[in-house]
């Protein structure tokens, strides 16, 4: 940015850069918009099928489910801005848990000490990942699925080698478990609701990933980075920098979701997690994130995860017969995502 | 590159740094841990060998899932079993069925003197079994298949009847006067699952429900069985189908202020804390280390003394139903690992 481009001849409109929009036709551009129409309709859908989905305290318990699988699909949809995918998310949140739980077990350490080498070890692994893809040639999909596996097994084996079982041993009774629950799984009470702590992380979440994409340098490198890995490199963006980054940004959500998991249930079952890492990617397809990158953003990718919360728990409001479930689930699903698809397109083609 | 490892390397500067500052701060902690355990069990002897039969060699192929904590406790009293019996123990798991009756093919390669395999999904390990027998290798089947083992040529079967399970569930629910219950399977698909609740449907007296639940996702769980304790306060009893869902439901309960009353199957160490701390009402136990313990012990009395037990009737090793009254006992050998 720092060579002045040419000035444009006044009066020259044929720039399309210079043509005044009006603010409704760039909110019709922005990504999120398909989704945010999909939630208002999901929402209104559900406070007619469903008597209790109106209430505070079932708000707070929809915010609560989407907040939980907000905090993984904000980062996830950034790094598909950025071109890549991660399955290994899902368990490495499992695996940052069963680091905290059982390297502060083992060690007869404050748990807060865990916490601090669970963070190190999960973004250890999110580096792992990133310059295995920036080093080598296979794409994300192969590496991550690779991530995948070793971490399942790991996660199995080191457990059962450490603990002796397959799930870790409570550790509600040592030092500094009551200050971490606080930061990780405190519910907040407001007007005699309970609302969980992690809908704040999930918030905090979004704003930092919006500054970082809107208003930064490193946002600019995301975006060309998924729109054309080459191009961007030949302007001089820092790919692998950018990717690397983009793999961290997913294991530091793993992180905040790992101590989430330990310092609600005291104890982790190592075998948790799989299959969460496709639901982290649905949301941000939701929320407007295409799957070949460049585009998508992180308040979509949040609106998708507040989409997906709202359907998994209306399904339970509303009392359906529970042995069609997974089937209403994915209907409602399909008709959130056509409903902003078509969206987008009107709002492309009006532009 | 060269800039990717400086930021790589800043960034783990600081990380260190803040371990440090971490630690530095706060250091040990001097209550639980692995300390505590330690000297809770100091004096835990490891059996040897008490007989001195050959050296067999038992396979055992289960339907568990990656990481499960019932299969665990199996596992564990197979292995003691076997370390009493000079028996070398082997243990294999996958719950595809297809994958299952592979691994038992394995152990018949291998010319194993015995097999206990469990039959959650019968049909796909008809032929294995079948194939057993041809290779004369006695087959115990645990946990379940009650009705298929004899049929299929097992010597005898070590288990509980999923259906008696439930309708125990059922009638215990009466005797405390429930009127509406909920029934979280936390396994769509799962036939042992839905014969729980259906045998709790068929002996409880008021209204029973099922509610699908995604076990591999707590948080899940917890807002799931939320949703629906709020929308219908009407609810007075939970059960969950395995003992980790427990603790999550009476968190569920809490917070969506409900004063329904947490029951569940099976057993471990927060269960048994919260039978006795009154959080739980009661907890349906199939008693799993004995049905490893049990199924090894027959395979090497078969091997040594032709002995059979059961007469051709499954040997039930629940349901057992426990309560407050026997939580305390039970709570010490949860923690060990073997209930």
């Amino acid at each position: 940015m720092t060579a002045t481009a040419p000035a444009p001849a006044p009066g020259d409109r044929t720039d399309e850069r210079l043509v005044k929009t009006s603010p409704l036709k760039k909110l019709m551009g922005r990504p999120e918009l398909g989704s945010v129409v999909g939630a208002i309709a999901v929402f209104i859908f559900f406070s007619f099928i469903a008597d209790s989905f109106l209430q505070a305290s079932s708000l707070a318990t929809v915010l609560y489910a989407a907040s939980t699988l907000g905090i993984m699909a904000v980062p996830v949809a950034l790094l598909m801005i950025g071109g890549e995918f991660d399955l290994s998310a899902g368990v490495l949140v499992t695996t940052s848990a069963l680091v905290s739980s059982m390297f502060s077990y083992q060690m007869t350490a404050n748990v807060w000490v865990g916490v601090g080498v669970s963070l190190l070890v999960t973004l250890a692994i999110g580096v792992f990942n990133g310059v295995m893809l920036t080093r080598t040639d296979p794409p994300s999909f192969i590496i991550t699925l690779g991530t995948f596996l070793m971490l399942t097994g790991m996660n199995l084996g080191f457990t059962k080698m450490i603990s002796g079982t397959v799930s870790t041993k409570s550790i509600s009774d040592m030092e500094g478990f009551t200050s971490a629950k606080k930061i990780f799984a405190e519910t907040i009470t407001i007007g005699g609701v309970g609302f969980k702590v992690t809908i704040l992380w999930w918030l905090a979440l979004i704003v930092v990933a919006t500054w970082i994409l809107l208003r930064t340098r490193v946002g600019n490198w995301i975006f060309a980075v998924g729109g054309g890995e080459d191009a961007a490199r030949a302007v001089g963006v820092p790919v692998a920098k950018t990717k690397i980054g983009l793999y961290m940004g997913v294991a530091f959500g793993a992180w905040i979701s790992g101590q989430h998991l330990l310092f609600s249930y005291d104890t982790v079952q190592s075998g948790e997690g799989v299959g969460n890492e496709l639901i982290y990617i649905v949301a941000a397809v939701i929320g407007g994130c295409l799957i070949t990158g460049g585009y998508g953003s992180a308040v979509g990718a949040a609106v998708g995860a507040l989409i997906f919360g709202m359907v998994s728990k209306g399904i339970v409001y509303a009392e359906w017969n529970s042995d069609w479930f997974k089937f209403f689930l994915g209907v409602m699903l399909l008709l959130a995502t056509l409903l902003n698809h078509w969206v987008r397109k009107r709002a492309e083609a009006t532009k | 590159m060269a800039r990717v490892k400086t930021g790589v390397r800043t960034v783990g500067a600081v990380l260190v740094a803040v371990l440090g500052v971490t630690a530095g701060l706060t250091g040990c902690s001097s209550t639980g841990g692995k300390r505590a355990e330690d000297a809770r069990k100091a004096a835990t002897a490891q059996g040897k060998a008490a007989v001195n039969t050959p050296r067999w060699t038992v396979g055992m192929v289960t339907h568990s899932g990656d990481g499960d904590t019932f299969w665990d406790i199996v596992q564990s009293g197979a292995e003691q079993a076997a370390r009493k019996d000079n028996i070398n123990f082997l243990y294999a798991h996958d719950d595809e069925a297809q994958q299952q009756a592979q691994l038992v093919d394995s152990y018949i390669d291998k010319k194993v003197d015995g097999i206990i395999v469990t039959l959650a999904k019968p049909d796909a390990m008809k032929g294995a079994l079948a194939r057993a027998k041809k290779a004369g290798i006695p087959v115990i089947t645990v946990n379940s298949g009650s009705a298929e083992s004899k049929k299929f040529g097992a010597l005898t079967h070590i288990g509980q009847d999923e259906t008696i399970a439930g309708e125990a569930v059922g009638e215990e629910l009466n005797k405390r006067g429930k009127k509406k219950a909920l029934c979280i399977l936390h396994e769509q698909g799962n036939v042992g699952h839905e014969q729980r609740c259906d045998g709790a449907k068929k002996t409880f007296d008021g209204k029973m429900q099922n509610l699908y639940v995604t076990g591999t996702n707590m948080p899940d769980v917890q807002s799931s069985v939320e949703a629906r304790l709020q929308t219908d306060k009407s609810i007075d009893a939970v059960v969950t189908l395995g003992a980790p869902f427990a603790d999550t439901a009476v968190k569920a309960a809490d917070s969506a202020g409900s004063k329904a009353e947490i029951d569940t199957f099976d057993l471990n160490e927060t269960v048994a804390a919260g039978l006795k701390s009154g959080d739980l009402g009661f907890a349906v136990d199939q008693q799993p280390y004995l049905q490893g313990y049990q199924a090894v012990d027959l395979l090497w009395l078969y091997k040594y003394n032709a002995d059979v037990l059961g007469g051709g009737r499954p040997v039930l090793t629940g349901p057992q139903i426990i309560t407050k009254d026997q939580a305390a006992e039970l709570e010490e050998y949860a923690k060990r690992g073997t209930r």
